[in-house]
């Protein structure tokens, strides 16, 4: 078998068919067709050249010119190129990929919610302040936190304004302090976070189990440590069962505890970080909480706080009258100040709430076992022959190395692009750091047991090819519309918008 | 558990494999003193059909079917059917951020289309992949200007979004990003040229603009760009309102644009999620924050998409990033070009040209009465204009409400000089019954005494 003969699964997932080709919109475009039709004016025409004068527009965009039945069919053939949870398993690591039920579409687009302009008078957004209300109660009792604010609009945004709260609280303190540990296991937003609050980041060495060392941990942390960032689970799958001590460790010299709430799919109904010492943290509403990926967004990072940091949420901070209705509060002269106009990504906060109005408190701690025994499954079934670099027991992920495939020549990369021939979306590549080759696998709670059965049989029989057919494997996918893409010339000459003298390529 | 695809038995056969007694051998690594042993205080499992009911009840109790003049930042257009009927497939809905091209195409090629129409739209050379919003996209550029040219101060116009400039400060506090202020022309609601020039050194990384501006104006963008440039400073001009683009000339004299594209098929949804973009000039692209979509073939030579130029983001850069954004609004993103996509060359002037003759007619119709007079009425406006009324804005919005209008937002909370002054938009949506409505209750102010 050599890799011009695409080969393909015998897992019984997939069977080739037939992908439509769909140029660019603005190739499809013709002059004069339409798909609006905008209702006659019912005021008087105005003469726009003569009222904006110079700043009238003489040349339009180009914009692409096409009738609706066009769009729909544009759109839709570009859709059927993606790949999606809808279709099947979506195992990366570290951003659980969950069903996202569409309940939770229907209610967020119905028309009092969707339509309500975000300057309403309180007294007609009562219904909504209630909404955002309610799904703060439920994340304080999730999170075992004090305070929460929902403005941040995804999770490295959660992650700014909760340093933020952490600098203005030692700011109170007399000083903002220098320094933010983060363990080489983060991921990159955390670093990147800590830079833009103006601190210096720290590396922090994980242990020989991929965990938090100790004593590196008691011997950096200082007068100037303003707080470790730390995800838990780490990002290894693995629960810091020494949480209470780090956390010890951090207060005795004044620093605090963050947690990137990344991985929180693995503690809802089961454990709760303000219970073990975390002192703010931020939730990703579009992992833990089913509000979709959508491609890359939109997402919702709320950030729950201790009370002690409370006075430092961002502005404004929801509150309630004396006759029991709600309203913002502005006045919060200790806040960290604004990260985000208005109030935050309120489409996700209903989604959100959606999702825990569906599940209860026994659905959600049921989510949470079956996202955990999904991934103790997985990691049962495939771990005579993929490395397990840290045998800690796992959580809802589980992360393997490709040592025993490198020795062939074949590497995390190109198994994960492999899987896709066995249609599924590949696992997480090269992450967490610390594991050299990683294969971060994320099943999630969505997984029914055929489906794990069919990704295990699928890595089982990519580990045979690793071993019989290596080439088979490093030139994957071969079913896809197009193969590996030349990202090097890519980013060398870059082309990032098309151009009308631009040639149509086949 | 209705979204839990397994029975109990398969996962008492699923323990046995693993050899696991029970579920809570797998939960045995969190110490027992931090482990949960009660329900979580969260209302009770619901029925599909009494989430829909309470969501629905909630809405009821917003007080729907006003007829609203509101703007400053968030604007009702109507949205094509389409958006929503393709945006939810799964395919889109349900998708991760593109790194593994070869299955995510589709929004690969998406995305392609946005950056592209942004770019058009705007006149700069390239746009992203999306930012969360105008706020942020704005603070972000005053970052991105500050590492283009090496430079630590900032200059923003008074007449930026008070919102966005909240924003700005926050962000620019802990990057040693003094913000300096201009203030703006009381005649014309336009920035004051001549405070910029005094403002602006030859330490000034940035000069933020927004046009048409928080009064609605549009600001003479040619004139405030050779201040910024006769000092080496970047400028970045902010549009908060994106259909505006439709019919007012681009801010093509600009180094950066920062967009909030929601007018472009996005919901109110109470503020938010919205779609920011960032477009700029080609030579600033490599210092420029969030995702881009490149063009590239694969191996047999067919065209395809990637993210690129990824050595600028956290996940390869780490704290050397030009930003920390990771996920942004992609699906917002794609609403947007949807929109674009209907209306088309076109429609986007048609639909602009609606709005000036709505705001047009809007600001005659309101200010004709004694006590109320359009405040910078000589400037070229877009859909918003300002009133000054004698009358105090809390009595005449009331009589509005209870004609179930809702009136334009005071100015006071931001701009306390401008006393009773308040903020009206009136897009293509707005009709004139609703226009004269409003005049004629506005007019109707109780005689005194």
């Amino acid at each position: 078998m050599t890799s011009n003969a695409p080969t393909l699964a015998t897992t019984g997932k997939v069977r080739p068919h037939q992908t439509q080709n769909e140029a660019l919109v603005f190739e499809k475009s013709s002059p004069g067709k339409r798909a609006y039709k905008l209702p006659p004016l019912d005021v008087p025409p105005v003469d726009s050249a003569a009222l904006l004068g110079a700043a009238h527009r003489t040349t339009p965009g180009l914009l692409p010119e096409l009738s609706e039945i066009e769009i729909i069919r544009h759109f839709t053939r570009l859709s059927t190129w993606n790949y999606a949870i809808d279709l099947g398993m979506y195992p990366l690591g570290s951003c659980t990929m969950k069903y996202n039920p569409r309940v939770n579409e229907l209610v967020s687009r119905i028309e009092g919610l969707a339509e309500a302009h975000p300057y309403r008078p309180d007294s007609l957004a009562q219904g909504i302040l209630e909404v955002i209300d309610l799904l703060q109660r439920c994340l304080i009792e999730i999170t075992g936190m004090d305070a929460i604010t929902l403005q941040p609009a995804a999770g490295a945004h959660g992650e700014f304004t909760g340093i933020l709260l952490v600098r203005a609280w030692h700011q109170s303190q007399g000083n903002p302090r220098r320094k933010i540990l983060i363990p080489d296991s983060a991921h990159g937003t955390n670093p990147a976070t800590a830079a833009i609050c103006g601190y210096t980041v720290e590396n922090l060495k994980s242990n020989a189990e991929g965990g938090i060392d100790l004593e590196a941990l008691t011997r950096q942390v200082d007068e100037e440590t303003a707080a470790l960032m730390l995800t838990n689970p780490s990002t290894i799958g693995v629960f810091e069962s020494r949480i209470a001590r780090i956390a010890e460790i951090l207060h005795a010299k004044g620093a605090l505890l963050y947690m990137d709430g990344a991985n929180m799919n693995a503690l809802v109904g089961k454990a709760r970080p303000g219970d073990f010492g975390v002192d703010v943290m931020h939730l990703n509403l579009h992992k833990t909480f089913s509000t979709p990926h959508g491609g890359g967004g939109p997402g919702s990072g709320p950030v729950a706080c201790k009370a002690f940091l409370e006075p430092f949420l961002p502005a404004p901070v929801l509150v309630q009258n004396q006759n029991g209705t709600k309203c913002w509060e502005y006045e919060r002269p200790q806040s960290v100040g604004r990260v985000r106009a208005f109030y935050g990504n309120t489409g996700m906060f209903i989604r959100a709430l959606a999702y825990i109005l569906a599940n209860g408190p026994d659905g959600l701690r049921q989510t949470t076992e079956d996202a955990v025994l999904n991934a103790n499954y997985i990691r049962h079934k495939l771990e005579d022959l993929y490395e397990l670099p840290y045998k800690t027991a796992s959580m809802h992920e589980v992360v393997f190395s490709d040592k025993r495939q490198a020795a062939l020549g074949v590497k995390t990369g190109d198994i994960a692009k492999r899987l896709i021939d066995y249609g599924f979306h590949p696992y997480t590549v090269s992450f967490p750091l610390i594991v050299h080759g990683a294969l971060m696998i994320e099943p999630t709670e969505s997984e029914s047991l055929e489906e794990l059965d069919l990704f295990i049989a699928a890595m089982r029989s990519i580990a045979r090819e690793v071993e019989e057919t290596p080439e088979l494997v490093k030139t994957a996918p071969h079913s896809t519309r197009v193969s590996r893409l030349d990202e090097v010339q890519a980013a060398r000459k870059p082309v990032l918008r098309w151009r009308p003298e631009q040639q149509q390529a086949p | 558990m209705r979204y839990l695809p397994k029975s109990p038995a398969e996962r008492e056969q699923m323990l046995a494999e693993i050899g696991a007694a029970s579920i809570d051998d797998l939960f045995a690594v969190i110490p027992a003193a931090y482990r949960l042993n009660r329900d979580l205080d969260v209302p009770r499992q619901h029925a599909e059909s009494e989430i829909i009911d309470y969501f629905r009840a909630a809405a009821d109790k917003n007080a729907t079917g006003y007829a609203s003049f509101l703007g400053a930042g968030a604007y009702r257009h109507y949205r094509p059917v389409i958006i929503d009927s393709l945006v939810q497939r799964g395919e889109f809905l349900t998708s991760y951020t593109p790194y593994q091209a070869e299955i995510t195409q589709g929004t690969l090629q998406a995305i392609f289309e946005f950056q592209t129409m942004i770019a058009e739209l705007t006149g700069m050379d390239v746009a992203n992949a999306s930012m969360y919003d105008g706020s942020t996209g704005a603070a972000e550029a005053a970052m991105m200007a500050a590492r283009v040219t090496g430079r630590h101060q900032a200059v923003v116009a008074s007449t930026v979004h008070p919102e966005y400039r909240e924003v700005l400060a926050t962000y620019a506090k802990h990057q040693g990003l003094p913000i300096g202020l201009a203030g703006y022309d009381a005649k014309t609601g336009c920035i004051d040229l001549a405070a910029l020039e005094m403002a602006v050194t030859n330490e000034t990384a940035a000069v933020l603009v927004q046009s048409p501006n928080f009064f609605g104006v549009v600001e003479d963008i040619p004139a405030i760009a050779a201040i910024a440039h006769a000092k080496g400073a970047l400028l970045i001009v902010s549009i908060a309102e994106a259909v505006s683009l439709g019919i007012v000339r681009p801010p093509i004299e600009a180094d950066i644009v920062s967009m909030e594209a929601q007018s472009f098929g996005v919901a109110l949804s109470y503020g938010g999620p919205f779609c920011g973009v960032m477009a700029c000039k080609e030579q600033y692209i490599r210092q420029m924050p969030g995702r881009l979509v490149g063009q590239t073939t694969d191996g047999s030579g067919y065209r395809g998409f990637v993210l690129t130029l990824a050595t600028r983001e956290q996940h390869i850069r780490r704290e050397k990033a030009t930003s920390n954004i990771c996920t942004n609004q992609a699906l917002v993103a794609l609403m947007a070009t949807i929109f674009l996509t209907v209306y088309g060359k076109e429609g986007i002037r048609e639909l602009a040209e609606h709005n000036l003759a709505k705001a047009h007619y809007a600001a005659k119709a309101l200010s004709q009465n004694q006590g109320t007079t359009q405040l910078f009425a000589g400037a070229p406006l877009f859909h918003e204009f300002v009133l000054q009324t004698e009358e105090a804005p809390a009595a005449w919005s009331k009589r509005l409400m209870d004609e179930k209008i809702v009136g334009g937002i005071e100015l006071s909370r931001w701009y306390p000089e401008l006393g009773n002054a308040t903020l009206w938009c009136a897009t293509e949506i707005i009709t004139r019954a609703q226009i004269d409505t409003a005049a004629k209750v506005l007019a109707a102010a109780p005689v005194e005494a």
